[in-house]
């Protein structure tokens, strides 16, 4: 590798890419071979930063200048200025926006301060399409110990005592279960890899795969040495065709170089990876369903015992886990179980990776050791909430999980804690609500994802949550009465108590969780057939206050459906049998003439 | 083998390793309520997904409910049965199932059989808390299944008995969630599907979704026109089973009430299946002795082995899916088609009536002879040989309905002349039956000696898959039996491939065959029930003062008088058939450009 | 029966991918993405095709092709327009952006323009909360929409097309 004195890092997730980050790269690529810096300067695409909220993301190495939403002409500034000249361009750096100042690198930046990065550790540092620079850090190192230092027991004894449990939601102790699938004799065994993220508003998995996708691979062979499969079936979202594509790289490279294929490490293992995909069902996160529809069938979850470690993939013991748990691994075999299980609470050791999103200043992917605070998430890390509003509520674990509130704020987050809260880790969505968003609609939201992703094999999940999702329809049109919430809730307790599969069991959770902490709200709809927060659109209507409108015809041109009507310098009004409360005009009118009720 | 010891609502109980927490219930006659369950041993159907979750239980220790029918019993499990948290589930979940079930139950055609009534009844449903949105779909009618998936709760059971046992491949699940359905390749009728008409997804369905075509109409209508002559064939399987739903026995013979019943009923004449497959005998074993011929003097053209072709559910299965081996099909009609085709010639000649005065009522075990009845190739010019046919269920639902007492009724016997029969003619109804009467028929015309024991009981049982070698005087004539298309399609599958071993094969599409057919009283699988209507058909077949087809009198009469030789020209014109391929083809739908 | 025009080739690409999938019916998904991919959707003819050639019941195919969304058997749009419906773009407004949607090319969720330019489906997160709310349109990622902006973006291709 020739030696380089200076890294360009370009964003290439795909939040960045959506802001045309492949045009920054080509034109930086492109600046420094005008200035004949290509023995120098080495620009690379990296993969996600986790700082999507100021995407493009540009990082230079080794001062860490980090450089905010980017755009492709940018690219000589940064090559002539920064780099030829010596000077930081201003206008590209973050600005803390509590004291105004230009934050000069990264480390300084307070959504990375209180970050500490396992699982993500590649991302953003290396370009994930070139195996030497994943072999620069460390990469493979883990394998190469396991296969030829230690045996399948002391390295599962080893991801044990580290005490790492599954994050793909459930949390079950990791080592335990590749114990459980090496104990199960059988001709033969597979691995999968779960990266069916179907969580609406999480994306680490994606992100991972995107920027790292050696670790998983490296994890993977690590994991069939000790269960004793020779094989390994990645179960991966067709919609992510990025990360497909990069995976499918690391795989190819990593057989070139013989981490995967026979004999690797000169060993007497053999491990193999192949590719499955997804196709849009979000059932398919869970096992025994994801295991179905790798054999070509519907997913449809089926009823454990038998778990997939005993019968799985083509009646197969298969040890199935989910991406960032994999990430994890090969660090923990490098650092040992010590280290990582100094890191997080009693009994949730390490990281979480989050992805942080909603009314929050810093959207973005984070990851922080077990025990942080939701407080330190969201107003240290997530920056606070958007436009100075209020913070209502905080919802993890996608639409298994529920919504937490100001009460939960000072919590440690991790398994026990979120669940004893009434809501769940999930695979680490974090959702951040404010005054403007309706509890009971967003109850309503989680259970239209259910209705719609609900396999319709088992009864309770399949009519029930109809009927939830009906009954909150009511609700939040205004026809409903108290009577509702009693049934409500019986239902979602029914529903939680016999469904089949996780997804059904878990699916009332946004129902129950926001009728504990928001009664009042559900209160507010049925008693008095009112929105508090204006949201639910049969509650609502907008009105012109006609001693505020000055008549300046702005939000009658804005109105799409044109609703609004008066003559220049005349108060105007809204038509309410026209008006689709999109809030367009509320926010174009300069003077707050427009308010709903 | 290993036992264990749990607890169910608060009884010790002793069971071994593997047992279900349901079965263990039922051992204590504790009886857990399943809607989605259900396994029949004998035929090797389980339809186990544990979706209903009817069956819910609380287990000490456990966070949530279990699905006793699939939860194994473990050491020192503690079960509870009936607490207020599972009678809520069970009950909210019931309402669940019933908000998206119609509730016309007075006008359903299982009322009263219908198992989520019952279950329903049982949990003291009185009001159903939550109701919404329905499924709305057409009812699909064919000639001899109607599919209401509005009143389908999901239990999966006729599409694991229409792919795991039957192989048929017609009913899959579509889409998913609340729109989730138990349906066909592109939601076609079951007209358009790969469905072989074999019925048994009706006899699984718990609730009616899936019900035999019903035609009992046209019967009463042809009985009260003057102007027709109105002629009922009755199967040999019916007659083991109607009484069933009189409330007696299974296995009991009821052949002399059904006669009866049928006069009452109206009919002018009251005839027996079984003629005509005496008849189909002398067809079939002089068209298997004339196919043996050929091929043990190295004729390379000549199809062999030959299959039987008396089940429609059988035929329509090989045209669907295997046309390729049709012209291994015997091309002798089946006995209700021969018999329909006599009664409308040489019956009617005998009469001095016109063949569309007289009106075919066939009284079947069976679905899918429903749609034969209604092929176009059984017909003269527009009129069928067999106008109508009806299964056991519905003949039983015709007696009550016309004010009959089936219990107090007398014996009689059948009208002659296609009324007599042997004991070769009755134990057409069971699986091996077929092959045994041919046996007796063949082995004697073949080598013209008299068989020194009537019965094959080699042929006989109720295994998927059975063969047998009966020597025909130095010849070994190699047979196989499959009943269960499933089975059949093992058969299929060999003689496709070239390997298989037999001269000829009998198939019946439903397990036991006949006597378990799909328009037979629900048998719920249960094999006993089965065993104990072949039984009253061999039992029958003894009690016969002729048991082999080519000597019952009428038939030899039958011969002289109007058909010549067996498999001669007339014989040929009235009593054989041709097969279609009905494979679907790709091609025919598309139009592919030949220039590319 | 109306007969659709697949082409010849292409249906011996379609027979070569199930080859090189060793016609194995646990690779049926697999598969049927390869199908989309050359056919652009599923129609009745593909499917009859792939249960041929892995030696299934068609009605196990469509069994499959009805239960992931990811599969459709009726042609999208030129321009396949998908709405993000994750969460993040949920609460940021993704909903009036896709009853903009709706309301500007007079079509459903699901359905296809008749002039066969725009098809309109919603789908859970593509991973770019940050731009929240999202909009794809092929392979064009488009962030923080508001439903005023529908028209100008919907206009960008009208123009394209004249």
């Amino acid at each position: 590798m020739a030696q380089y004195s200076n890294y360009i890092l370009v964003c290439g997730g795909t939040g960045c890419r959506a802001s045309q980050s492949e045009l920054i790269l080509q034109n930086l690529k492109e600046a420094v071979r005008q200035n004949g810096l290509q023995e120098s300067v080495q620009v690379i695409r990296t993969g996600c930063f986790g700082f999507c909220e100021k995407g493009p993301v540009v990082k230079l190495i080794p001062d860490n200048t980090f450089y905010v939403q980017v755009t492709p002409e940018d690219a000589d500034d940064i090559v002539n200025e920064h780099l030829i000249k010596g000077r930081k361009v201003e206008r590209l750096l973050y600005v803390n926006p509590e004291t105004n100042e230009l934050i000069l690198d990264s480390k300084h930046i307070n959504f990375y301060k209180k970050q500490l990065r396992i699982a993500l550790r590649n991302c953003g540092f290396i370009n994930p399409e070139n195996i030497d620079e994943y072999i620069a850090r460390d990469g493979y190192i883990a394998l190469g110990k396991a296969l030829t230092e230690m045996t399948p027991e002391e390295v599962i004894k080893e991801i044990m005592d580290s005490g790492l449990r599954g994050r793909g939601g459930g949390g079950f102790p990791t080592g335990l279960k590749w114990q459980i699938t090496r104990k199960v004799q059988a001709p033969q065994k597979y691995v999968v890899c779960n990266a069916d993220e179907g969580d609406p508003g999480a994306f680490m998995d994606r992100s991972i795969l995107e920027g790292d996708p050696h670790s998983i691979v490296e994890a993977m062979a690590i994991n069939g040495y000790c269960t004793g499969a020779s094989k390994g079936l990645v179960y991966i979202r067709a919609e992510y065709p990025l990360a497909v594509e990069r995976l499918k790289i690391a795989i190819d490279q990593a057989k070139d170089y013989g981490f995967l294929g026979d004999n690797i490490f000169g060993t007497d293992f053999s491990f193999d990876i192949q590719i499955r995909y997804g196709a849009g069902a979000f059932v398919c996160g869970e096992e025994t369903a994801l295991i179905h529809s790798m054999e070509g069938l519907r997913g449809e979850a089926t009823v454990k015992p038998p778990f997939p470690s005993e019968s799985g993939y083509k009646g197969c013991p298969t040890n199935v886990n989910n991406v960032e748990t994999y990430a994890n691994i090969p660090v923990i075999l490098l650092k040992g179980a010590k280290w990582f299980s100094s890191i997080g609470t009693e009994k949730s050791k390490g990281t979480k990776v989050f992805a942080l999103a909603g009314k929050v200043n810093n959207v973005g992917l984070i990851e922080v050791p077990m025990g942080t605070t939701l407080r330190e998430v969201i107003f240290g890390i997530g920056g606070g909430i958007k436009d100075g509003k209020k913070f209502k509520a905080v919802q993890t674990g996608g639409p298994s999980g529920g919504c937490l509130t100001e009460k939960h704020l000072d919590l440690p987050i991790d398994y026990d804690n979120l669940i004893a809260a009434g809501s769940m880790m999930g695979s680490g969505g974090m959702i951040v609500m404010d005054e403007d968003d309706c509890m009971v609609a967003m109850a309503k939201f989680y259970l239209d994802f259910t209705v719609e992703e609900s396999c319709g094999k088992c009864a309770p999940c399949r009519i029930g949550n109809k009927r939830l999702h009906e009954m909150l329809q009511k609700i939040t049109s205004g026809r409903g009465n108290i009577e509702d919430l009693d049934k409500l809730r019986n239902l979602a307790m029914v529903i939680k108590d016999t469904a089949l599969c996780g997804l059904g069991q878990t699916s009332p959770n946004p129902v129950l969780s926001t009728m504990d902490n928001f009664y009042d709200e559900y209160l507010a709809h049925v008693d008095e057939q009112r929105c508090p927060s204006h949201q639910c659109r049969e509650l609502t209507q907008y009105f012109i206050n006609p001693e505020k409108c000055k008549g300046c015809t702005m939000c009658a041109r804005i109105c799409p459906v044109h609703a609004i009507t008066g003559s220049r310098k005349v108060p105007h009004t809204i038509d309410s049998e026209i008006c689709i409360r999109c809030g367009s005009c509320i926010e174009k009118c300069k003077f707050d003439a427009i308010y709903v009720h | 083998m290993e036992k264990i010891k749990l607890t169910i609502d608060n009884r010790e109980v002793e069971v071994l390793k593997g047992t279900t927490i349901l079965d263990a219930a039922k051992s204590m006659g504790i009886r857990i309520p399943t809607l989605c369950h259900m396994k029949l041993e004998d035929l090797n159907y389980e339809n186990n997904p544990g979706a209903c979750r009817i069956c819910v239980v609380e287990i000490e220790g456990r966070r949530n409910l279990a699905p006793s029918c699939k939860m194994e019993c473990t050491e020192g499990m503690v079960v509870r049965t009936h607490t207020p948290r599972v009678m809520n589930a069970r009950k909210t979940v019931m309402e669940l199932i019933l908000s998206n079930h119609p509730a016309g139950c007075l006008t359903c055609s299982s009322n009263g059989y219908c198992e989520l009534q019952t279950i329903a009844h049982d949990l003291g449903i009185r009001e159903i808390r939550y109701q919404g949105e329905q499924s709305t779909f057409e009812i699909d009618r064919s000639p001899s299944i109607v599919r209401n998936m509005n009143k389908c709760i999901m239990c999966r059971r006729c599409e694991t008995m229409c792919n795991s046992i039957q192989t048929v491949g017609a009913l899959t699940a579509v889409h998913r969630g609340f729109n989730a359905a138990v349906s066909t390749a592109f939601e076609r009728d079951i007209a358009g599907s790969t469905c072989s008409y074999c019925g048994q997804c009706v006899s699984v369905c718990p609730v009616n979704a899936l019900s035999g075509r019903n035609t009992q109409q046209p019967v009463l209508d042809a009985l009260a026109d003057p102007t027709k002559i109105v002629i009922a064939q009755t199967a040999p399987a019916v007659r083991t089973a109607l009484g069933r739903d009189f409330g007696c026995e299974p296995g009991t013979l009821v052949t002399g009430k059904m006669v009866s019943a049928l006069r009452q009923l109206g009919f002018d004449y009251v005839f027996d299946t079984d003629f005509a497959a005496d008849l189909t005998i002398m067809e079939e074993g002089t068209e298997l002795l004339q196919r043996l011929g050929k091929y043990l003097s190295g004729d390379q053209e000549v199809k062999i082995p030959m299959m039987t072709s008396c089940c429609p559910g059988w035929v329509s299965f090989v045209e669907q899916h295997f046309p390729e081996l049709r012209d291994n099909l015997s091309t002798a009609k089946s006995p209700q088609q021969m018999f329909g085709a006599i009664a409308k010639s040489y019956f009617a000649e005998k009469l001095g009536v016109d063949r569309k005065n007289v009106v075919v009522v066939s009284i079947m075990p069976c679905l899918a002879k429903k749609y034969e009845a209604s092929r176009p190739e059984f017909a003269v010019e527009g009129n069928p040989d067999v106008d109508i046919s009806i299964y056991t269920r519905e003949l039983a639902r015709l007696i009550r309905y016309a004010n009959i007492n089936f219990n107090e009724l007398p014996d009689s016997d059948f009208d002659h002349p296609l009324g007599e029969s042997t004991g070769a003619g009755v134990i057409f109804g069971t699986t091996g039956g077929v092959i045994e009467a041919a046996c007796r028929t063949a082995y004697e015309l073949y080598t013209r000696k008299p068989l020194e024991k009537i019965e094959f009981k080699e042929l006989r049982g109720l295994e998927g898959i059975r063969s047998g070698t009966i020597n025909f005087d130095g010849v070994p004539v190699k047979i196989g039996i499959a009943h269960g298309l499933g089975n059949a399609r093992k058969l299929v599958e060999e003689v496709k491939s070239g390997k298989s071993p037999y001269h000829v094969i009998e198939v019946m599409a439903c397990p036991g065959g006949c006597i378990g057919g799909g328009g037979q009283p629900f048998h719920q699988g249960r094999m006993d029930v089965l065993r104990k209507r072949a039984a009253a058909l061999y039992n029958e077949d003894e009690n016969k003062p002729i048991r082999k087809s080519h000597e019952n009198p009428y038939i030899q009469q039958l011969y002289k008088e109007y058909l010549g030789e067996p498999c001669g020209p007339k014989a040929h014109k009235l009593l054989h058939t041709h097969y279609f391929d009905r494979k679907e083809v790709v091609n025919m739908f598309l139009e592919t450009d030949k220039n590319e | 029966m109306e007969k659709i025009h697949l082409p010849q080739s292409k249906i011996k690409e379609l027979q070569a991918v199930c080859k090189e999938h060793d016609n194995d019916s646990g690779e049926l998904i697999n598969i049927l993405h390869a199908a989309q991919e050359i056919f652009g959707y599923l129609p009745r003819e593909v499917q009859e095709i792939v249960a041929s050639e892995l030696h299934i019941p068609v009605s196990r195919v469509y069994g499959v092709v009805t239960f992931y969304s990811f599969f459709t058997m009726t042609p999208k749009g030129k321009y396949p327009i998908s709405v993000c419906l994750g969460t993040a773009c949920y609460v940021r407004g993704a909903e009036k952006v896709l009853d903009e949607f709706q309301r500007q090319l007079e079509i459903k969720v699901g359905e296809t323009t008749l002039d066969g330019l725009f098809s309109l489906d919603c789908l859970r997160c593509v991973g770019a909360c940050g731009l929240a709310p999202v909009v794809t349109i092929g392979g064009k990622v488009y962030g923080r929409i508001t439903p005023e902006k529908v028209r100008d973006i919907l206009s960008e291709y009208y123009i394209r097309e004249e």
